[in-house]
C-alpha cells in the first residue's frame, strides 16, 4: 500500500521513541560548543532523560499497536520489548560512564550523541518490517557504534577497535544488502509479510534464490550478533574499545540484531524453516563451542568477556534452532538476562580500570572481594549468572531456551549446549577465584571509591539479575505474548 | 507456612540478616550464626515430634505456586528419610559455627553467612518435591561450599574449590536435560504428580529412554557421593576446606548423592536402575575396597577420612542397589551414621590441626598424654567409624550387609573385607598420632578440648552411643519411606518397561 505524503498523528506516535532519541542527540551536539569542558555530567544527564522519556513513549505506542508508514514499521509487543530493551540498555550504559569519562578525560557530548543515535537504529530495527527500514536502522546503529568503538583517537587499541569493526561490519552489512537484493528480485517485494506470503504460496520464487538470500542475510546478521564463524572482530573490538562501548556492543547491538535476527527468520523466512534450520544448529554450536574454549585461556578480561558473548550468541541461536514460539520468547527472555549481566560485568571493569585503561587482565581483579566487598558482591551475581546458576536471570534463560530446543526435539544441541556450559564455568569462576582468594594487588590498591552512579550502575543491573532469576514469569509472560504477536 | 518452611528459611532470613552485621565486629557475626542455627535446630526437632510415624508419606507439604509458564512449584515435604537428613543438617551447623570458632579470622562474617547459605541450600535439597525446585537447591548448595573451601582452606584450596564446583556442573548439567525431558514428557515438574502418573500407566519410557534417563540423574549423584571412579574430586576438596567445609561435605554434601539416587532415580527409573544394579554394585565394592586401601596409606590425616569417607558411602550405595528393605533401610541410616561419626572425626582433626597446624600423621604422636580427654573424643569417634557394636555406624554396616547378603552373598563377602580394612586404617592412625612419648612440639601446643570444644563434641558422642544402642528412635520412620521405594521399584518395573507394547501390560496385571 503506498504510504500517504504526510505522516498522521498515529504514525508520529508509533515513532515517537526514534524521534525524541535523534532529536535529544540532535541537540547534544549543538549544546556541545557551547560548554566549555570536555566532560561535563549534563550530557549524561540530558541522555538518560532523553531514553526515559524514549522508553515512556515506547510504552505509550505499545497501547495502540499496528502499522506505521503505510507498513513500514510494525510496533507490536515484540518491537516495544526490543526498544524497552535497547533503551534500557543505553540507561545502564551511561550511568557508569559518568565517572569512567570524567576519569578517562572524554569528550561526553560526542559520546552521548553517539550513543542515542545509535539506540535510535537499534530501535528502529526493532520495530521495521520492511527490510530497507531494517538496513537502515542496521546502519544508523552500526556507524553510531564504529565511531564509539574509536572513541579515544589517540590509544592505538582503540583505533584498531574501530577499524576492524568498520571493515568487518560494512562486509556484513553488504552481505545482509545482497540478500535484501535477492529477496526483492525473487518475490517483488521488501515488506516481511509480503515476503513470507509469497514464499509460502505455492509457485513461489525460485527456491534457490530464497536460501541463497537467506544464507547471504544470516552471513550479515550472524557478523552483527558475533556468531561464529563470523566472530573474528568482536575479541579485538571489545578489547580495544573503551570499556562502556565494549558494555554497550555487547548488549545493545546484539539484542537488536538479534530482534531481526528473529523477525525475519521465524516470519519472512518461516516457510523454509527446515533448510535454514541446519545452518543455525551448525553455528550455534559452533559459537558455543568456540566462544568458550577460546575464553578459557584468555587473559584479559574485556576479551574473555568477548569470547563469553560469542559462546551467548550461541546458546541464543539455539533457540532460534528450536524454530518456535517458546523458542523466540525464550531468545528474547535471554537477551534481557544478559543485558543486565553483562553490563553489570563491564561496569566493575570500568570502575577497576583506572585512567587510560590500564586495568583490565583478570590478574587485576585480585583482592577485590577485600577492597570492596559490594563491588566483589555485584561482580559474583553477574558471573554466577553467566555461569547460569540457579536464582539469577541467566540461568532462566538457559533453562528457557535449552527448555524450548528439547521442545523441538533438539536433543543433541541441548546435550552439547549443557556442557558448553559446564565447561563455561571454569573461566568465570577464575574471576571469582582471582575476587576472593588471592590478596589485593596493584588495581584494587587504587581502586577508587563507588561513585553514587557507578553504584547506581552496579546495583541496578545486579536487582535485575536477581529479579529474573527469582520471579521471571513477568518478563517471560511479556516475551511471550510478543512473540506470539509476532507473526 | 508452617514448620517445615519455617525451618527452610530460617538458615536464609539468617544469611541475609548477616550480610548486615558489621564488619568489625567478628565476634557478633559468629554469635548471630550461633544463634540462629541453634534457633534452626530447635525448630527442626519440632519436626521429629510433629512428624507423624504411623504415615509413610510425604508430610508437612507446602505447594505454592512459583512460577506459571512454565508450571513451576514451590513444593516442599518431609519423609522418613528427609527428616533425618534435614536434622542432620540443622544439628551439624552449631558444631560448625562452633569448630570454626577460633580457627577462622579472617573474613569472619561472610565466613558464617555463606556457612548458612549453605544450611538453606542442603535443607531445601532434602524438602524439594518439585524436580525444578530441586535442581534449584541442588546448585544453590555449590556456591557457597565453593567460597568455602576456597576463600577459607588450605594452600591448595583453588585448585581444590574449582575442581570441586566443575565435577559438580558437569554432572548436574546432564540431570538439567533429563528434568526438562521428564517435563515434556509428563508436562509437570511435581514429583509427586509424575509418580502418580508413572503408577497408573498414563507416563511410560521405552527402555533404551529410561536408561539413559536414568543415567542422566544417576551420573549427576555418583559423583556427589562419590562412587568410584567420580570420586577424585573428593580427597581434594575434603583435604583442603576449613574443618567446618569437610565437615558439611563429608556429612551432609555426600548425602545429597545417596538420597537423590533413593528419593528419584529407584521410584522414577526402576527398571534401569534393576538392570545397572550389578554394575553399580560392582562400582560401590570397588570404591570400599580401594577407599580403604588407599585410606591405609595416607600420611595426612583429612586424607584420610576422606578416602574413608569414599569407603563408607559405597556401603550406602551398595545398600541401595540391593533392592531389599534391610538393605535400603541400612543405606539410609548409614547415612546418618556416616554423617555423624565422619563429621566427629573432620571436626577432631581440626581441632589438632588449630593447635599443631599440621595434618601429617608423623607430626603428631604421643598425644593421648598431652590431651587425654581430646584423644578418648577421638577414639569414640574412631570406634564408630569402624563399626564397632553398640556404636552407630555397626547398625547400618550390619543392615546393609544383611540386605546384600539377601541379594548377592558374593557382593557381602566382598564388601566385608572395607569393614576388616576400615579397622586396620583408623587403628593404626590413632595408634600413630595418638600413642607413644609426645615430642617437643606436641606438649609444647596440644592442649586438651575447652568448653566451646567439648560443647561441640559431646552432642556428637551422644548421638553415636544413641543412634548404636536404640536405633528404633530412628529406623521406623525410615523403614516405612524406604519401603515405599522399594515397592515402587517393584510394582511399576514390568508395567513401565512394557507399556509401549499395550498386550502385554494386560497379560502382566
Amino acid at each position: 500500500m503506498p504510504a500517504s505524503p504526510m505522516p498522521s498523528a498515529t504514525d508520529i506516535l508509533r515513532f515517537l521513541p526514534e524521534i525524541l532519541l535523534i532529536v535529544a542527540g540532535t541537540l547534544i551536539m549543538v549544546l556541545d560548543p557551547l560548554v566549555k569542558r570536555r566532560s561535563s555530567p549534563l550530557f549524561g544527564h540530558l541522555t538518560l532523560l532523553a531514553l526515559i522519556a524514549g522508553i515512556a513513549a515506547a510504552v505509550a505506542g505499545a497501547s495502540s499497536p499496528g502499522p506505521a508508514f503505510g507498513g513500514m514499521l510494525m510496533v507490536d509487543g515484540f518491537a516495544t520489548f526490543f526498544r524497552v530493551l535497547v533503551m534500557g540498555v543505553g540507561i545502564l550504559i551511561v550511568l557508569p560512564s559518568y565517572r569512567f569519562l570524567a576519569r578517562q578525560d572524554g569528550e561526553t557530548g560526542a559520546f552521548h550523541a553517539l550513543l542515542l543515535f545509535s539506540i535510535a537504529g537499534q530501535c528502529l530495527m526493532a520495530a521495521a518490517s520492511d527490510l530497507i527500514i531494517i538496513f537502515i536502522g542496521l546502519e544508523i546503529s552500526s556507524i553510531s557504534s564504529y565511531v564509539l568503538a574509536g572513541f579515544f583517537r589517540d590509544d592505538k587499541r582503540s583505533n584498531e577497535a574501530a577499524l576492524k569493526y568498520f571493515l568487518l561490519g560494512s562486509f556484513a552489512t553488504a552481505f545482509f544488502l545482497y540478500g535484501v537484493a535477492l529477496i526483492y528480485g525473487a518475490t517483488g517485494t521488501i515488506n516481511l509479510d509480503a515476503v513470507r506470503r509469497s514464499i509460502a504460496s505455492p509457485n513461489a520464487a525460485d527456491p534457490v534464490m530464497i536460501l541463497l538470500a537467506a544464507a547471504l542475510m544470516f552471513v550479515g546478521l550472524g557478523f552483527k550478533v558475533s556468531a561464529a564463524p563470523f566472530q573474528m572482530w568482536a575479541p579485538d573490538v571489545y578489547q580495544g574499545a573503551p570499556t562502556p562501548v565494549a558494555a554497550f556492543l555487547s548488549a545493545g547491538p546484539k539484542a537488536a540484531g538479534f530482534a531481526i535476527f528473529l523477525r525475519i527468520f521465524l516470519t519472512a523466512f518461516g516457510p523454509i524453516g527446515a533448510h535454514w534450520e541446519p545452518l543455525v544448529w551448525g553455528a550455534s554450536l559452533l559459537s558455543m563451542t568456540v566462544g568458550n574454549f577460546a575464553a578459557l585461556t584468555q587473559t584479559n578480561f574485556k576479551r574473555m568477556l568477548a569470547y563469553s558473548s560469542i559462546a551467548h550468541a550461541g546458546y541464543v541461536l539455539v533457540a532460534l534452532a528450536a524454530r518456535s514460539q517458546v523458542g523466540a520468547a525464550a531468545a528474547m527472555f535471554y537477551l534481557v538476562a544478559y543485558a543486565f549481566m553483562n553490563i553489570g560485568a563491564f561496569a566493575v571493569v570500568s570502575h577497576l580500570s583506572g585512567r587510560g585503561e590500564k586495568y583490565t587482565d583478570i590478574e587485576d581483579f585480585k583482592g577485590l572481594a577485600q577492597k570492596q566487598p559490594l563491588t566483589a558482591a555485584m561482580l559474583t551475581i553477574f558471573l554466577l549468572s553467566l555461569i547460569g546458576v540457579p536464582l539469577t536471570g541467566g540461568f532462566f534463560g538457559k533453562f528457557y531456551i535449552f527448555k524450548a530446543a528439547l521442545e523441538s526435539h533438539l536433543v543433541w544441541l541441548t546435550v552439547l549446549g549443557l556442557l558448553n556450559s559446564a565447561v563455561a564455568a571454569y573461566y568465570y569462576l577464575r574471576i571469582l577465584v582471582m575476587m576472593y582468594m588471592y590478596e589485593p594487588g596493584p588495581a584494587a590498591d587504587a581502586l577508587e571509591p563507588l561513585s553514587p552512579t557507578l553504584g547506581a550502575a552496579l546495583i541496578l543491573p545486579a536487582l535485575g539479575t536477581l529479579f529474573l532469576g527469582i520471579f521471571p514469569g513477568w518478563v517471560l509472560d511479556f516475551a511471550g505474548r510478543s512473540s506470539e504477536l509476532m507473526r | 507456612m508452617n514448620l517445615l518452611t519455617l525451618v527452610l528459611f530460617l538458615p536464609l532470613a539468617g544469611f541475609l540478616a548477616a550480610l548486615f552485621v558489621p564488619r568489625s565486629s567478628p565476634a557478633s557475626s559468629r554469635a548471630w550464626a550461633l544463634i540462629l542455627s541453634l534457633a534452626t535446630l530447635v525448630c527442626s526437632i519440632g519436626l521429629v515430634f510433629y512428624f507423624d510415624r504411623s504415615l509413610s508419606g510425604e508430610q508437612f507439604a507446602v505447594d505454592t505456586t512459583w512460577i506459571r509458564s512454565p508450571e513451576i512449584h514451590f513444593f516442599v515435604s518431609l519423609n522418613g528419610v528427609s527428616l533425618w537428613l534435614v536434622l542432620l543438617t540443622t544439628f551439624l551447623t552449631p558444631i560448625c559455627v562452633l569448630i570454626s570458632w577460633r580457627n577462622i579470622q579472617n573474613r569472619v562474617k561472610e565466613f558464617y553467612a555463606f556457612l548458612l547459605l549453605l544450611e538453606f541450600g542442603l535443607i531445601g535439597v532434602f524438602l524439594a518435591q518439585d524436580l525444578f525446585l530441586f535442581y534449584v537447591f541442588w546448585e544453590v548448595s555449590l556456591v557457597p561450599m565453593y567460597f568455602l573451601i576456597g576463600i577459607w582452606g588450605h594452600d591448595r584450596r583453588i585448585y581444590a574449590a574449582v575442581k570441586f564446583f566443575l565435577y559438580t556442573m558437569t554432572g548436574s548439567v546432564l540431570m538439567l536435560v533429563a528434568i526438562i525431558y521428564l517435563y515434556l514428557k509428563a508436562g509437570t515438574f511435581s514429583y509427586p504428580k509424575i509418580l502418580d502418573l508413572l503408577a497408573s500407566g498414563q507416563l511410560g519410557f521405552r527402555p533404551e529412554e529410561q536408561m539413559l534417563l536414568f543415567l542422566a540423574f544417576f551420573v549427576a549423584f555418583a559423583i556427589k557421593v562419590p562412587l568410584f571412579p567420580l570420586h577424585t574430586w573428593l580427597p581434594d576438596a575434603h583435604v583442603e576446606a576449613p574443618s567446618a567445609g569437610s565437615i558439611m561435605l563429608a556429612s551432609v554434601m555426600l548425602k545429597m548423592g545417596t538420597y537423590g539416587i533413593l528419593h528419584f532415580c529407584l521410584p522414577l527409573f526402576p527398571a534401569a536402575a534393576r538392570a545397572c544394579s550389578g554394575w553399580i554394585a560392582i562400582l560401590a565394592i570397588i570404591g570400599i575396597i580401594y577407599g580403604a586401601l588407599v585410606a591405609m596409606v595416607q600420611p595426612n590425616m583429612k586424607k584420610l577420612v576422606a578416602y574413608s569417607s569414599v569407603s563408607h558411602l559405597g556401603f550406602v550405595v551398595l545398600g541401595i542397589f540391593s533392592f531389599t528393605q534391610q538393605g535400603l533401610d541400612g543405606a539410609a541410616y548409614q547415612m546418618l551414621n556416616h554423617g555423624i561419626s565422619t563429621g566427629a572425626l573432620f571436626a577432631l582433626v581440626g581441632l589438632l590441626y588449630e593447635r599443631r597446624h599440621s595434618l601429617e600423621i608423623a607430626d603428631y604422636g604421643g598425644v593421648a598424654t598431652a590431651a587425654p580427654w581430646l584423644s578418648t573424643a577421638f577414639l569414640f569417634a574412631t570406634l564408630a567409624s569402624i563399626g564397632l557394636p553398640m556404636l552407630n555406624n555397626f547398625v547400618g554396616e550390619y543392615l546393609v550387609l544383611q540386605g546384600t547378603a539377601l541379594a548377592n552373598f558374593t557382593w557381602t563377602a566382598w564388601a566385608a573385607i572395607g569393614v576388616i580394612l576400615s579397622a586396620c586404617y583408623m587403628l593404626w592412625m590413632y595408634q600413630r598420632v595418638f600413642y607413644g612419648t609426645p615430642s617437643h612440639d606436641v606438649s609444647k601446643h596440644i592442649v586438651d578440648l575447652n568448653l566451646r570444644e567439648w560443647a561441640a563434641v559431646i552432642p556428637l558422642a551422644v548421638m553415636m552411643v544413641w543412634m548404636g544402642v536404640y536405633s528404633q528412635s530412628f529406623l521406623p520412620p525410615i523403614g516405612k519411606t524406604t519401603a515405599t521405594v522399594l515397592s515402587q521399584t517393584q510394582i511399576n518395573v514390568p508395567f513401565r518397561v512394557e507399556l509401549h507394547r499395550p498386550v502385554e501390560v494386560s497379560r502382566a496385571r
